[in-house]
């Protein structure tokens, strides 16, 4: 375990040097999104009784949240995990002290987790300020969106590091968490996506998050119990834990 | 106490198809400086790597501080000092950082590792360097402090990969002072390089590569002694090599001239005169390791 948190002190040192900026994006970013989406957009679909029972805010809120760790997620496991093995070789390096493999990648995993956990924190208070939901439900969706970041951080890097260069992150982001971004029920009930695409949907792991979000946070009736959405979202993230580090170890010891 | 900190026996290292290491033989003595003298693809880093425990062999056995590198990674590389080839510092940090994060990875209390980082940047003679930036730094600088960044643990044994490659003359003089100040500190240390005059400055004792194997063993002396003639003739020649049959023990074209091997060289020039030929250019030198890769295996270790 020691050689895990010696990790995690690395990237938390790494991060003094640019935590001003990513403080920033953490609050401007939900606000823009609340604003635009929740209250511009929101104004239209309350209008025609959209959301139902709810505000459309108040139904944007916790996927949001959910879709947010997804993405902390993928930018943490992603770039600086490609910076690591490729341009900084800050893994090279460390594998010439005692810290292996399993340290490298647990450490990375950990770090991820406290990054979404600061952004989901964030954006769990910006949109308690707008009056999204309340502090209780807002708390409450914070778990299942820290499980969304839980499941995606180590497929994210298992993906990255079975990668010969960081062309293909361009298309990870374009054709894999942008859609997923939209379409996991995050801005409209995938009963709303055609019939043949919503098995899809179920099948990707932001759509349980979000559901499990919307559940907790606004006591909506769930299509599923919520149990089923953590036991997805766990067992996604101990087989991509698995696949990374066989990759890693295959990727770093010739 | 063990004497010998690295023991190889049929020492092989295959990637697919490839043998980047072909079954070789060695020991490092504690105290000596060992050098691995080749051309690149020669083997070097492979072997290297394996020492440095980052790397199974493929088969034969061996042993580094006394342990098995397989089984026993962790407790070898708490004692071992890398200087890989290419610097892996995080160029984003300050030079503090770098030697920080390094430091921690050996457990080390954050109060001892400033402590030590005030003594190796003195070493490095980074000192007013301390919080600056690596990227704007010298490739000398670079790689003085990575050297500095090898040494937090205190090793018992330094790896350096190639420690001067890259750098300009003046640098590589900097870098070799400090390595020879290890040296005469008692430190063990194991080279591998592509320069001769590398090898001749700071190796007590070294093994040539080639092809993934050790085509010679010994100290640079002994390796002169033994494969050459003592002295060189170099000379550029208009006239075709067959001219000088017959004077100095052996003569080897090169793209731009002819080396002529000879226990004497100046006699053998000379001899070149008395036969009116009329070299562009003639140089006497004394034989290197250089002419001692070219006699066993027929090539320069520079192309």
């Amino acid at each position: 375990m020691t050689g895990r948190l010696r990790v995690v002190e690395s990237h938390a040192r790494r991060y003094r040097h640019t935590w001003r900026s990513s403080v920033f994006t953490g609050f401007v970013n939900p606000a823009f999104l609340l604003a635009a989406m929740g209250l511009g957009l929101g104004s239209l679909v309350d209008a025609n009784n959209g959301a139902g029972a709810f505000s459309y805010l108040a139904f944007l809120a916790p996927g949001l949240l959910a879709a947010t760790a997804m993405q902390t997620a993928a930018g943490e496991s992603s770039y600086p995990v490609m910076a690591g093995i490729k341009w900084i070789k800050s893994y090279e390096a460390a594998l010439a002290t005692p810290i292996g493999i399993r340290d490298l990648l647990g450490g990375q995993q950990i770090w991820s987790m406290i990054r979404v956990a600061q952004v989901v924190a964030a954006f769990a208070l910006v949109e308690v300020l707008f009056g999204a939901l309340s502090v209780r439900q807002a708390a409450l969706a914070t778990i299942p969106a820290l499980m969304t970041g839980v499941a995606f951080s180590p497929a994210i890097a298992w993906f990255t590091i079975r990668l010969e260069n960081d062309s293909g992150l361009a298309g990870l982001f374009r054709f894999g968490i942008i859609p997923l971004f939209l379409f996991s029920g995050t801005f409209f009930p995938i009963s709303q996506l055609p019939e043949q695409m919503q098995p899809l949907a179920v099948l990707t792991p932001l759509w349980h998050g979000v559901e499990w979000a919307r559940d907790w946070a606004l006591g909506s009736p769930p299509l599923w119990p919520w149990q089923w959405h953590a036991t997805a979202l766990a067992a996604f993230a101990v087989a991509c834990f698995w696949g990374a580090h066989r990759a890693l170890v295959r990727r770093m010891i010739l | 106490m063990i004497e010998d900190l690295v023991e190889a026996e049929g020492l092989v290292k295959r990637f697919g198809d490839f043998t980047a290491v072909d079954s070789i033989d060695f020991t490092v003595g504690r105290g000596e400086a060992f050098g691995f003298l080749g051309p690149n693809g020669a083997g070097k880093s492979s072997t290297m790597k394996m020492i440095g425990t980052v790397s199974p062999a493929t088969s034969g056995t061996l042993r580094v501080l006394g342990m098995d590198p397989a089984s026993q990674g962790r407790q070898i590389r708490s004692r071992l000092g890398v200087v890989p080839q290419d610097n892996s510092l995080d160029m984003e940090l300050t030079v503090e950082e770098n030697l920080m994060i390094y430091g921690r990875y050996f457990d080390l209390s954050r109060r001892e590792v400033r402590a030590r980082i005030a003594d190796l940047l003195e070493f490095a003679q980074l000192t007013d360097r301390r919080t600056s930036k690596v990227e704007p730094l010298s490739g000398g600088m670079k790689r003085r402090l990575t050297i500095a960044r090898g040494l937090i643990n205190r090793p018992e044994l330094i790896l350096l990969d190639e420690p001067t490659t890259g750098l300009d003359p003046q640098a590589r003089h900097v870098l070799w002072d400090r390595l020879y100040r290890l040296k005469r500190e008692g430190a063990t240390l194991i080279i591998t390089t592509h320069y001769m005059d590398e090898a001749e400055q700071l190796c007590d004792r070294l093994v040539i590569m080639d092809n993934g194997r050790i085509v010679g063993e010994g100290s640079p002396r002994e390796l002169i002694d033994r494969h050459t003639s003592g002295e060189v003739l170099e000379l550029r020649l208009e006239e075709p090599v067959g001219a000088l049959s017959g004077i100095g023990d052996h003569t080897e074209e090169l793209a731009d001239r002819v080396l002529v091997a000879s226990r004497d060289a100046e006699s053998a020039l000379a001899e070149v005169h008395a036969r009116g030929i009329n070299p562009a250019m003639s140089l006497i030198r004394r034989a290197t390791l250089e002419d001692v890769f070219l006699t066993l295996t027929g090539r320069t270790l520079v192309d």
